[in-house]
């Protein structure tokens, strides 16, 4: 029996939770929106060629991993990755490390962990946990998106763990090795900073960054008549639960991108992000607004001025706001 | 998003759990605030589940038809197409597909049903079992 002395917070989203709760735990007070922030994490992608569940693919977010690596080059510590072939060394090396007092976290199923509400059990191969402890009744888990620590039984966390399919985890496991005594906090934000704006405005190709949300909206005007009401309506729900449900999704990326910045503002004492910041949770709200009429037009209860134009009208807007949030943001961050 | 304006729609949270958003207080301040669910969101995860359903329901018609083995009806309740399944049970798609006609599922071994049933995780007997067939 083994339970590390790990203090679990919940947060909005698995990969940054992770993160933070990870570096909480050797010292290092990063809030999520920290965390979200120095990684880089927030993105926007229309992939129309990758499906799932046979609807075009929407990310808010950047790959997967991609906070967590991001933010732990930008500080300076050092982490081990582990992935496996064969299921049982996988769960021996976990309690082996649990053994040593290493805090590990694992990529999973969702739709194996039975602590899950039924709702929210698709097969959905990117949630990350941190395993902290094990007793009889199995392991001992700080999953970030739960309000207190859970149970998961060897046998469901086995199988979460090599849960199959698309970016099927394959035992994926990381912990941290080293922290570095000095960080250079201003440094990583700052840097954090620059990648997204890169990424956002100056990612090639129609699908991504900026261009790839005003790509959508020119898409969304032509499903009713491409794809027939019943099909355009599915894709609809697909964009909205990818925004909304599957890691919180646009508003809630946007949100906690803003709640960054104006964290990041007082670390830089650098006003002019706070103001940034507000100009981002303005946007936030429009992608809620975008989300509210999305579902009405699923739910067939859209008034004749909530169609799929006024969608996009609404796209090309976010669009619009998040280019001009971004170009402001790179110049600022020049001058630093 | 203002704290006031944090959605309290229960339905994909069922019970006490909340979810965290972020808002921002009176003074302009992030915070984080509980929420216990969001009515567009709701929607569309009823709208996935609605489908899910439905794929379900048109499978059981067929199984009825005599046109596939009980195992599609598991496959369809599991959210999972040819290649999910023949990936976690380790059998080649051609050899799940096959086992997907009536005629061949009906010879097979108890070993290989076994597979089936740990991977659903239920017993065999329940394998062979679709609601409303007798």
């Amino acid at each position: 029996m083994t339970q590390i002395n790990f203090s679990h917070k919940q947060s909005a989203h698995c990969e940054s939770g992770v993160t933070s709760n990870l570096l909480s735990h050797y010292g290092v007070n990063i809030s999520e929106a920290m965390a979200f922030g120095i990684g880089g994490g927030l993105f926007f992608g229309y992939l129309p060629f990758l499906k799932v569940n046979k609807l075009p693919l929407t990310t808010y977010r950047c790959e997967l991993g991609g906070i967590f690596k991001g933010l732990t080059k930008r500080l300076g510590v050092d982490v081990h990755w582990q992935k496996f072939k064969d299921p049982e060394r996988a769960m021996s090396e976990l309690d082996r490390k649990l053994g040593e007092g290493v805090p590990v976290a694992c990529r999973t199923g969702a739709y194996w962990l039975p602590y899950f509400p039924p709702a929210f059990r698709f097969h959905f191969n990117m949630h990350n946990l941190v395993v902290f402890g094990k007793n009889g009744h199995g392991y001992l888990i700080s999953d970030p998106v739960f309000p207190e620590p859970v149970h998961c039984s060897e046998k469901d966390l086995l199988k979460a763990r090599f849960a199959k399919g698309p970016l099927a985890p394959k035992g994926t496991m990381y912990y941290l090795t080293r922290v570095p005594e000095q960080m250079d906090l201003s440094g990583a934000i700052v840097k954090g900073i620059k990648g997204v704006c890169l990424r956002m405005l100056k990612t090639p190709g129609p699908f991504m960054g900026v261009r790839g949300i005003r790509f959508l909206a020119n898409q969304f005007e032509k499903w009713p008549r491409k794809l027939g009401k019943r099909k355009a309506s599915l894709y609809v729900g697909q964009v909205i639960r990818m925004q909304e449900e599957i890691g919180t999704g646009g508003g809630g990326f946007r949100f906690m991108y803003s709640a960054f910045l104006q964290e990041a503002g007082g670390v830089l004492k650098e006003d002019r992000l706070l103001e940034i910041s507000e100009k981002m949770t303005s946007a936030g709200d429009r992608w809620r607004e975008f989300a509210v009429i999305g579902s009405r037009i699923c739910k067939n209860r859209a008034s004749p001025s909530e169609s799929y134009s006024a969608m996009a009208d609404i796209l090309r807007d976010c669009a619009e706001r998040e280019s001009e949030i971004f170009e402001e943001l790179r110049t600022l961050i020049r001058q630093l | 998003m203002k704290v006031n304006e944090v959605p309290q729609n229960k339905g994909m949270i069922t019970d006490d759990l909340r979810e965290i958003c972020y808002a921002v207080d009176e003074n302009g301040s992030y915070i984080l605030a509980q929420s216990a669910g969001w009515e567009p969101k709701n929607i569309a995860n009823d709208q996935a589940w609605t489908l899910i359903e439905e794929e379900v329901s048109q499978t059981v018609k067929k199984i009825k038809a005599g046109k596939l083995s009980p195992l599609a009806f598991h496959m369809a309740k599991n959210q999972m197409n040819l290649s999910l399944l023949s990936k976690y049970v380790g059998f080649s798609r051609l050899r799940v597909k096959l086992h997907l006609k009536p005629s061949v599922f009906r010879k097979l071994k108890p070993s290989v049903l076994k597979r089936y049933g740990r991977v659903f995780e239920i017993e065999v007997e329940e394998l062979l079992k679709v609601p409303g067939l007798e």
